[in-house]
């Protein structure tokens, strides 16, 4: 367990260290999600129900920018294999490494999606809704995303592979986590859909360490 | 059956090259009545007219579509599992004729949509699984091509395999769990099929058609990787000896 604890230390004081990076994250959610109402036109009625699918897919373009960031310093510099060879299940390692990462990217997202929400327009009814919807989706974007960015790991145009490998698995919480607000805001339960984006979180979280671990492996080897 | 008889590169060839003659003329044969049933024989629907005819093919290369990413899943896993080393060479050749199944399965969906339901394409469970399964597809032919050492591509593409098979359960049973403008399943179901035998006849001949093209195809695929592994070990010798 101090590993695990031991992981998520590093890494999150390694984040600290370059803020940049985390900002950049939520910069580039606030400015892509920014560009939709010059594209479809300043109507309130209309950004108020776009709202919900900006919001998911702008957080899902961020979450895959800072992909690259979880294992490609330290399969550069060599610490990964470190880490591969530390005692103790490597995929408690990986499990550690992405709570790091969602802790820096996930959590400034669900922090900055109210602002959106508020210059889209949206009713603030639903605002509750959308942030647990993002607290359950999110971490299933970071679990799935180890995958897709460990897998990738000394790929040539290893860049430009990972949205082509990730992008397909993230439909399911993009669909879901859409369909949590949409149905706050018509009157409805949001419960189905939240539920929906639990399962998909506890799926993830079983399957994306032991298969980011798998690939990791096989990276260093 | 021991599979791990047929790890032998050289018995692989051989067992292939013995039946690839008759697995390629019983798939043209099948192809060819197969058409011939489904174009002149089979009635044509009473709603639907002869556009029902599309069904000939777009059902059976769904089918396919589904079968060849879980032989490619089960490939990958006994690649990982048991290192097989023909497995990988099994994934390898499936995956682009996987997609081209998929590719052939949403073409002509959309082609038979857009007379039935006005429509070339909606966004109901069905359809958006089904085009998941063509990105999965591609991703794995782009992943298993990334990399300068083949056979690290190999692995990290049935790593991805093995964790885009949580998609065709879905596929499957998205008729069933969500109500879409896709029919729901009507030939293997429980209860028997629900189409009519002058339809289903035909529609089996292609089935079985598609699937020995499919084998015919992925061993001829497979053969030439072997021998393509063998002439550059050749080369290689042939340079070393120098």
């Amino acid at each position: 367990m101090s590993l695990f604890a031991n992981v998520v230390a590093r890494d999150l004081r390694l984040a600290l260290r370059q803020r940049g990076d985390a900002v950049m994250v939520v910069l580039f959610f606030v400015l892509a999600a920014m560009l939709f109402p010059f594209a479809v036109g300043p109507e309130p009625n209309l950004l108020a129900r776009l709202a919900a699918g900006v919001i998911w897919v702008t957080a899902l373009l961020a979450v895959l920018l800072s992909l690259e960031r979880l294992f490609l310093a330290d399969f550069e510099d060599g610490s990964l294999e470190l880490l591969v060879l530390a005692p103790g299940p490597l995929s408690l390692t990986v499990l550690a490494k992405v709570l790091a990462h969602w802790l820096t990217t996930g959590l400034p997202l669900i922090a900055a999606a109210p602002l959106i929400a508020l210059l889209y327009n949206m009713d603030v009814s639903a605002l509750p809704v959308l942030a647990l919807a993002m607290l359950l989706g999110t971490p299933s974007l970071s679990l799935t995303g180890a995958v897709g960015a460990a897998l990738t790991l000394g790929a040539r145009r290893g860049g430009v592979l990972v949205p082509l490998l990730v992008l397909p698995l993230y439909i399911p919480v993009l669909i879901f986590g859409v369909a949590a607000i949409d149905a706050t805001l018509a009157g409805l339960s949001a419960r189905p859909h939240l539920l929906f984006l639990a399962a998909i979180f506890l799926v993830m979280l079983v399957v994306a360490p032991l298969a980011a671990a798998a690939a990791l492996r096989q990276a260093v080897e | 059956m021991n599979m791990h008889r047929f790890a032998n590169p050289g018995r692989f060839v051989r067992l292939a090259e013995r039946i690839l003659p008759w697995s390629g003329a019983l798939a043209v044969l099948a192809l060819a009545a197969g058409l011939y049933l489904s174009l002149f024989v089979s009635p044509a629907d009473y709603q639907q007219g002869d556009s029902v005819r599309i069904m000939y093919v777009h059902v059976p290369a769904a089918w396919m579509a589904l079968f060849v990413y879980t032989v490619i899943a089960a490939a990958s896993a006994s690649a990982l599992i048991w290192r097989h080393p023909l497995a990988d060479l099994v994934a390898r050749a499936s995956a682009p004729v996987g997609a081209g199944f998929t590719f052939l399965a949403l073409a002509t969906g959309s082609l038979w949509g857009k007379p039935m339901w006005g429509t070339w394409w909606v966004w109901d469970a069905r359809l958006t699984s089904v085009l998941v399964l063509f990105f999965l597809y591609l991703g794995h032919m782009a992943l298993s091509n990334a990399f300068d050492d083949q056979s690290r591509g190999n692995r990290a593409a049935a790593v991805l395999a093995l964790v885009g098979f949580v998609n065709v359960p879905i596929i499957k049973f998205s008729v069933d769990w969500w109500s879409t403008l896709h029919q729901p399943a009507s030939v293997m179901r429980l209860d028997g099929p629900t189409i009519h035998p002058s339809m289903l006849w035909p529609l089996l001949v292609m089935a079985v058609g598609f699937k020995l093209y499919y084998v015919s195809i992925m061993l001829l695929r497979v053969k030439s990787e072997v021998m393509a592994a063998r002439l550059r070990a050749r080369s290689m010798a042939a340079v070393e000896a120098t």
